[in-house]
C-alpha cells in the first residue's frame, strides 16, 4: 500500500488520514522537509494536502480577509498588502523567495514554533483559524491555538483549512531582528496593529516565550494614553509602552540569543514600531 | 522515457535507500539497517519529460532525487535546510529549494531544473552572461543563481536593483562574488531591452 496520499478533495483528505492514521500532514514542506533531511524525522506516511480547493486562494470581505492555509507567503507578499499590511510585512521576512514560494500561512500555524514569523502578526489581529475534520467544522481562535512550542489544538484528524484575519483602519508595523534581512529565523519579532475604530493599539511578539504572546498591560496603558483624533501620544508614553511590553515577556537564552538581548531588543522594536505608527 | 538518466548510469545502491548514501547528503533512516521502509513508484515531470522513479523512500527529497536518481546533477547539495538556494529550481513556474521539496508529493508538477532552462548544449542569455561577466568563481552556487536570476528576469524585467538583490538572497556565494553576478544580470538587462527596442 502506498504511503503517501495526494488528495484532491477534503473528503479524500479525511479518507487518506483513516487509511493512514500515522501520516504527517504536508503543505509547503519548508519545515518538514528539513527536519526529515537531517533524520530527525521518519515519516511513517504522508498525506500531502497542497491541492486540496477548500485550502487554496483568499477572499477580501468588508471585515476581514479569508486566506487559505495552503496560500503561500509569496501570495500574501505580493497581494494582501494593502489589506493586510503587517501581514504582508511578516511574510516578506520568511526564509528567502525559495521558502515564501512554498511556504503556506497553514504551515506556520500548524508548526506553531516560537519563531514563527506570521504568528505574532495573527494574534495581534484576533485572527481565527478554520479546522476541519470528518465530524465536520470548528472555528477556533488564533488566540489559545498554539499551546506550547511547536504544540496546538489541532486535533488527529483536523486539517486547517483557513485563516481568517480582521481588517483594520490604521497604521500597522511588522519588526523582526535578526543577523541579517533575509533567510533568518528571528531573535524577536513584534507586530504592531492600531484600530483607529476600536481605539485600541494591539501587539503580537515572537521568539520570546514558548508561543507567540501579547502584552495586554502595555495595550490598555497605551491606548488610554494616546490623543486618537491626533493619533499622537508623548514620548514619555511611548517609551513606557516599550518598557511594559519589555515586562510582558519570557525569553530564553538559546544560540540565536540571550534572554537579556531579547528582552531589550524587544523593547527597542515595540516603541520602534509605536513611533512609526504614530503622528 | 526507457532512460531517464540519460545513460549516466546512477548506480544500484543509490537507488536502495536502505543502503545509506554519504555522497547524495540526505541521511536516509536506513542507515541504521531497517529494511522494512515502504517504497513508493511514481513519476515526475522533468524539463518537459516524464520521468518514473521506482522503489524510492516517501522522505526522498526532490535534489536527491533529481540528482540520484533521475540523472540531473545541476542543481547542487550543499546546506539540505532551505538556507544556501543551491538546489534551486522552477516548479510550476515558481522558484523552491529543491531540498524543501518531499519528491514524492511533486506529482503533476512541472519541474524546470537548470539543465532544462535552455536545449541541450545551449546556453541561455543569462548562462552567456556569466561567463562574459566572470561571474563564476568555484561555481557551486551558480546554477542556484541562474535559476532564480532567470525566474527574476522572465517575471520582472526591470527589475530594480533592490529587486535583484531580493531575489537572490536566498542564494549564498562563498566565494562572496556578488558583485560580478550582478553584472551578469544588468547585462541581461540591457540585452533584453535592447532586443525589444
Amino acid at each position: 500500500m502506498s504511503v503517501i496520499a495526494r488528495p484532491s478533495t477534503l473528503q479524500d483528505a479525511f479518507d487518506a488520514l483513516d487509511a493512514l492514521p500515522d501520516a504527517h500532514l504536508l503543505a509547503g514542506g519548508t519545515d518538514f522537509m528539513v527536519e526529515v533531511n537531517f533524520g530527525h524525522r521518519r515519516p511513517p506516511a504522508v498525506v500531502a494536502i497542497r491541492r486540496v480547493p477548500q485550502l487554496q486562494g483568499y477572499e477580501i470581505r468588508a471585515d476581514e480577509v479569508d486566506i487559505g492555509a495552503a496560500v503561500t507567503w509569496t501570495t500574501i507578499e505580493r497581494e494582501l498588502a494593502g489589506e493586510l499590511p503587517a501581514l504582508a510585512a511578516a511574510a516578506r521576512t520568511v526564509g528567502s523567495p525559495q521558502m515564501r514560494n512554498a511556504a503556506t500561512i497553514g504551515g506556520n500555524i500548524a508548526t506553531a514554533s516560537p519563531a514563527g514569523d506570521g504568528l505574532p502578526v495573527l494574534l495581534a489581529a484576533d485572527a481565527t483559524v478554520v479546522l476541519a475534520s470528518r465530524q465536520g467544522e470548528r472555528t477556533v481562535p488564533f488566540a489559545g491555538f498554539v499551546t506550547g512550542v511547536k504544540r496546538t489544538v489541532l486535533r488527529p484528524g483536523e486539517i486547517i483549512t483557513r485563516v481568517r484575519v480582521p481588517r483594520l483602519t490604521g497604521p500597522q508595523e511588522f519588526l523582526k531582528v535578526g543577523t541579517r534581512n533575509a533567510m533568518v529565523i528571528s531573535i524577536c519579532c513584534a507586530a504592531l496593529l492600531v484600530d483607529r475604530v476600536g481605539r485600541t493599539v494591539r501587539i503580537g511578539l515572537g521568539s520570546v516565550a514558548p508561543t507567540p504572546v501579547r502584552a495586554p498591560e502595555a495595550e490598555s496603558y497605551i491606548g488610554a494614553e494616546i490623543d486618537w483624533d491626533a493619533l499622537f501620544a508623548p514620548p514619555e508614553a511611548v517609551a513606557r509602552f516599550g518598557e511594559l511590553v519589555r515586562d510582558a515577556v519570557r525569553p530564553i537564552t538559546d544560540h540565536r540569543g540571550t534572554a537579556a538581548y531579547r528582552s531589550r531588543a524587544v523593547q527597542v522594536i515595540a516603541t520602534r514600531a509605536l513611533e512609526r505608527s504614530l503622528a | 522515457m526507457s532512460d531517464p538518466d540519460g545513460g549516466r548510469g546512477v548506480s544500484d545502491a543509490l537507488h536502495d535507500p536502505t543502503t545509506a548514501d554519504s555522497r547524495g547528503g540526505q541521511r536516509y533512516p536506513g542507515s541504521d539497517g531497517a529494511r522494512d521502509l515502504p517504497l513508493e513508484t511514481y513519476v515526475l515531470s522533468v524539463n518537459g519529460r516524464d520521468l518514473p522513479v521506482d522503489d524510492a523512500w516517501v522522505g526522498e527529497n526532490l535534489l536527491y532525487v533529481l540528482r540520484e536518481r533521475l540523472g540531473q546533477p545541476g542543481s547542487k547539495n550543499a546546506c539540505e535546510q532551505g538556507e544556501c538556494g543551491s538546489c534551486s529550481v522552477l516548479m510550476d513556474g515558481a522558484v523552491v529549494a529543491s531540498c524543501c521539496v518531499l519528491a514524492a508529493d511533486a506529482v503533476g508538477s512541472a519541474i524546470t531544473t537548470v539543465e532544462g532552462l535552455t536545449g541541450e548544449g545551449e546556453l541561455s542569455d543569462v548562462q552567456r552572461a556569466f561567463i562574459d561577466q566572470g561571474a563564476v568563481q568555484c561555481g557551486f552556487c551558480i546554477p542556484g543563481m541562474i535559476v532564480a536570476l532567470t525566474d527574476l528576469l522572465d517575471r520582472s524585467p526591470g527589475a530594480s536593483e533592490l529587486e535583484m538583490r531580493e531575489a537572490i538572497s536566498g542564494n549564498l556565494c562563498r566565494c562572496t562574488g556578488y558583485g560580478r553576478i550582478f553584472a551578469a544580470f544588468r547585462q541581461v538587462q540591457q540585452e533584453r531591452a535592447h532586443a525589444r527596442a
